[in-house]
């Protein structure tokens, strides 16, 4: 296999506050991996230092060799080989569905426009949003909102896809609609690392699983072992809260 | 009678003040234009990241420190007063005499560049951070990311705030007769010290400025309105039509 990320010695203070402390991880190519941990353990802050929203203390983030934490790595360079699909959606509010994706293609990546129409028209086709594309994102529900921001992440073409959970801000019934289309993306062999605090789907859709609790990965494994007959203590307790709530 | 003169005035003196509106117009409108510009630069150079370390930090610290100056400086003292500093500063350091015209077009211009400065950096403020993050994740560099993303959601937002500016200014435009800039107001002193019908003169002129500003207003709710676009958007291909009112009609028509 080939690793596409890797993460060494991690570690994210905010202040004298200590939120991510010795990651070590890796994603490997084609792989599907989801952290899970309750609220204020570090999984956004981990998910935001892989593409540099947050800056790392300290550590190395080695992405296709090279670490990009490097002074002289062009971090735009980089950020645009990840997609990010935010909690709250984050769509441009001054464009429209089809220019949401093509914004990006066209300024980054300096693609034609008829190329960057072709392309963004393709993916929203894959999230089922083809026929809204001159609504702007204050027409769309929260689960129309998600699937045209997981099409503006695909647009870019990047190796990997980030999501900060992605149907935390949605209502109960367009959960299902979002969860659909990430589980389709994985079965295409898209290099995935999610956030999320859905156990049914990360259980379906999971090579791997990474537990984090107070800012440290307690445990990590396939889903099976993890959900089933996780090693430590705080992994089942974790669990045993989060089932019984849903 | 007062009217009869006023009407007489108007007569008579109409091209001057025609021409006085005119000026007032173009410099306020051209020093809003300076200004806006002035503004969304300071603006934009004034929410810049700053850089962790390096001569980049110092040197973005420095240009921020004179901005603040500026901005300070220019909202701490009075137009009429710049207006003589300027006008007779530039006399006195490169002996030469500037067009009282281009003299007003200045100061009006880096006046309101001062305010528009710090209206542009509320309006990016209040544009929402995840806009400039999702802006940042998929590549884009800061400039870009304004460009593209932020700026036109801050022009949006602060439209409201430069037409008042805009109309501020042409009222404050009068000040520039101290230059002898030959806006309404200066006219209307010549015109006055020529009937000595100071009153009537100037009502004239009153009513000629708030035609000018109500104008004005009228026209930047117009344009507001039309830039918060449509309510509605049109659904593409048929698979996912949304009935409207009209096609329930048409096929309960159709039924019967
Ligand atoms: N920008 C920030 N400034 C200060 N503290 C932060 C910031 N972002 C996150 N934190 C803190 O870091 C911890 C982890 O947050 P987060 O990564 O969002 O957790 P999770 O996503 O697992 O809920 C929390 O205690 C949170 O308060
Ligand atoms: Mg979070």
């Amino acid at each position: 296999m080939e690793t596409i990320i890797e993460i060494q010695r991690l570690s994210k203070s905010f202040g004298s506050h200590e939120v991510l402390k010795d990651i070590h991880f890796s994603v490997e190519k084609g792989e599907v991996v989801t952290i899970i941990g309750s609220s204020g353990s570090g999984k956004s802050t981990l998910l935001r230092c892989v593409n540099l929203l947050e800056k790392p203390s300290g550590g190395q983030i080695i992405y296709n060799g090279e670490n990009i934490l490097d002074d002289r790595h062009d971090i735009h360079q980089y950020r645009r080989k990840l997609g990010m699909v935010f909690q709250q959606f984050n769509l441009f509010n001054n464009h429209d569905v089809l220019n949401n994706c093509m914004v990006g293609q066209i300024k980054v990546l300096k693609r034609s426009k008829e190329e960057a129409e072709q392309i963004a028209r393709k993916y929203l086709r894959v999230v089922g949003m083809e026929n809204y594309i001159n609504a702007k994102p204050r027409h769309l529900s929260g689960g129309q909102k998600q699937r045209v921001a997981i099409a503006r992440a695909l647009s870019m073409e990047p190796d990997v896809m980030l999501f900060d959970e992605p149907t935390s801000a949605l209502d109960p019934e367009m959960v299902g609609e979002v969860l659909k289309i990430m589980k389709e993306l994985a079965g295409t062999g898209l290099t995935m690392l999610i956030v999320t605090h859905e156990m049914e789907f990360a259980r379906e859709v999971s090579d791997r699983v990474v537990f984090m609790d107070k800012g440290v990965i307690a445990e990590e494994g396939p889903p099976e072992k993890i959900f089933n007959n996780p090693d430590q203590e705080r992994t089942r307790e974790f669990l045993k809260r989060t089932l019984k709530t849903v | 009678m007062s009217l009869d003169w006023m009407i007489q005035i108007i007569q008579s003196n109409w091209p001057m003040f025609l021409r006085g509106a005119g000026w007032t117009l173009v410099i306020a409108l051209t020093g809003t234009i300076i200004g806006s510009l002035i503004g969304l630069l300071a603006g934009v150079v004034r929410t810049i990241p700053a850089p962790e370390k390096g001569i980049k930090k110092n040197l973005l610290k420095l240009i921020n420190a004179i901005l603040t100056i500026y901005i300070e400086f220019f909202r701490g003292t009075p137009m009429i007063v710049q207006a003589m500093v300027i006008f007779y500063g530039s006399a006195l350091a490169f002996n030469f005499h500037m067009n009282p015209i281009i003299a007003g077009i200045v100061v009006v211009g880096i006046n309101t560049g001062a305010y528009m400065a710090e209206i542009v950096r509320g309006g990016i403020i209040s544009v929402d951070k995840g806009q400039y993050e999702a802006a940042q994740a998929i590549g884009m560099n800061h400039v870009q990311t304004m460009i593209h993303v932020v700026m036109p959601q801050v022009i949006r937002n602060i439209l409201p705030a430069t037409g008042n500016q805009f109309i501020i200014n042409i009222k404050d435009t009068a000040v520039l007769s101290v230059i002898s800039v030959t806006e309404l107001f200066f006219q209307t002193k010549t015109v006055a010290g020529n009937n000595f019908r100071y009153f009537e003169s100037f009502f004239v002129a009153c009513i000629i400025y708030f035609i000018m500003t109500f104008a004005i207003t009228l026209i930047l709710r117009y344009f507001e309105r039309k830039l918060e676009g449509p309510d509605n958007y049109t659904v593409i291909g048929n698979n996912l039509h949304v009935e409207t009112a009209e096609d329930m009609k048409k096929k309960a028509n159709k039924g019967m």
